[in-house]
């Protein structure tokens, strides 16, 4: 067992995320938002998705992996212009790992 | 109450084509899940438990990173946030449904199930609400669970030499670029990308969440600026 809370963790994050989603269809006439929470709510997603990818892209804490930790910024950094250039998930994954592969094989060849 | 199959199988149709996309993304939260030593049974429960996409694969990426639990349970909550403004918008539609009906609805709910009935109800009124909503949820449920079981299962036999961990920041990176509709969007984004890397030594990943937050604060701020520009030129 490599996360000791796992199943406590599991069971907050449903608690959390079915009290959003039932929030208004079940309580609808007791609750409402106010306005300037609904125009902050738009900014969530490009906030939070920033928060998490740029610490696993450029800090990450496995420094164990050595020569490969470098290979990471410059295939991150060709990911990020596909995925705002071709809106894909698929092309980025693509593209992405693909760099990463090919820098790590050119590292390993030159080590 | 009828259940009236019709409007089922009109979600069930209207769904298909986005099954294209959740498909390769259950697959990668998956192996995502695997990648990080998390056992099928433990990456299953987790889609099971949770079934909320962007918050598992975050939560993945936080456990990874060794962040406290508390911090994972705040970000489920950020990244989620935007399921009450669905659960807002969606309520008055669904009134006439009883009350355990509801939560399994809200259950269900993902962004396809509130963007496609929510357009439904507007176009058509008189459409039966629980049938559509279920034809478009359900398949979407079924479809995560067995796509993030194959990606769990699939990913324990993977050599670790691929590094499919760095598929996580990949996927939040295509998540994030077509969320950048605007320049506050873009500063949002910029402000939490920045300032998250910069207080990355903070304990408990406590950076992540003071970063989104001032993320969200300065994209709030400088909608309020554009705004104020707008209308001064309109006058």
């Amino acid at each position: 067992m490599t996360y000791p809370y796992y199943w406590a963790l599991l069971i907050g994050m449903m608690i959390v995320t079915f009290a959003l989603r039932a929030s208004f269809v079940l309580l609808q006439d007791r609750l409402t938002l106010p306005p300037f929470v609904r125009q902050a709510l738009t900014y969530v997603p490009q906030a939070v998705l920033a928060a998490i990818v740029a610490p696993a892209l450029f800090a990450d804490s496995s420094a164990s992996l050595g020569g490969v930790l470098d290979v990471r910024i410059p295939a991150a950094l060709l990911a990020l212009y596909v995925a705002a250039r071709s809106k894909s998930v698929l092309a980025t994954l693509g593209v992405g790992m693909g760099t990463l592969w090919l820098l790590s094989y050119l590292a390993n060849l030159a080590t | 109450m009828r259940f009236h199959r019709d409007a089922f199988l009109s979600g069930v149709r209207d769904v298909a084509p986005m099954m294209l996309g959740v498909a390769p993304f259950g697959l990668i939260t998956g192996v995502s899940a695997a990648s990080i030593g998390l056992t099928p049974t433990e990456a299953i429960g987790m889609s099971i438990i949770v079934f909320a996409g962007a918050s598992q694969l975050a939560a993945i990426a936080l456990l990874e990173q060794g962040a406290a639990v508390a911090v994972i349970l705040l970000t489920t909550f950020m990244i989620n946030l935007r399921m009450a403004m669905y659960s807002a918008s969606l309520a008055p539609w669904l009134r006439t449904i009883s009350r355990p009906m509801r939560s399994l609805m809200a259950y269900l709910m993902t962004d396809q199930a509130y963007g496609f009935s929510i357009l439904r109800f507007r176009r058509d009124p008189d459409t039966p609400k629980r049938e559509y909503y279920l034809g478009i949820a359900t398949p979407l449920w079924f479809l995560w669970q067995a796509a993030t079981a194959l990606g769990a299962i699939v990913g324990t036999q993977v050599p670790e030499d691929w590094q499919l961990d760095f598929a996580i920041p990949l996927t939040f990176l295509a998540l994030l670029a077509p969320a950048v509709r605007d320049r506050p969007g873009l500063l949002a984004a910029l402000t939490g990308g920045v300032l998250s890397l910069t207080l990355a030594g903070l304990p408990y990943n406590l950076g992540l969440v003071l970063a989104a937050l001032l993320g969200i604060t300065a994209g709030t701020i400088a909608e309020r600026f554009t705004t104020a520009t707008t209308s001064e030129d309109a006058s």
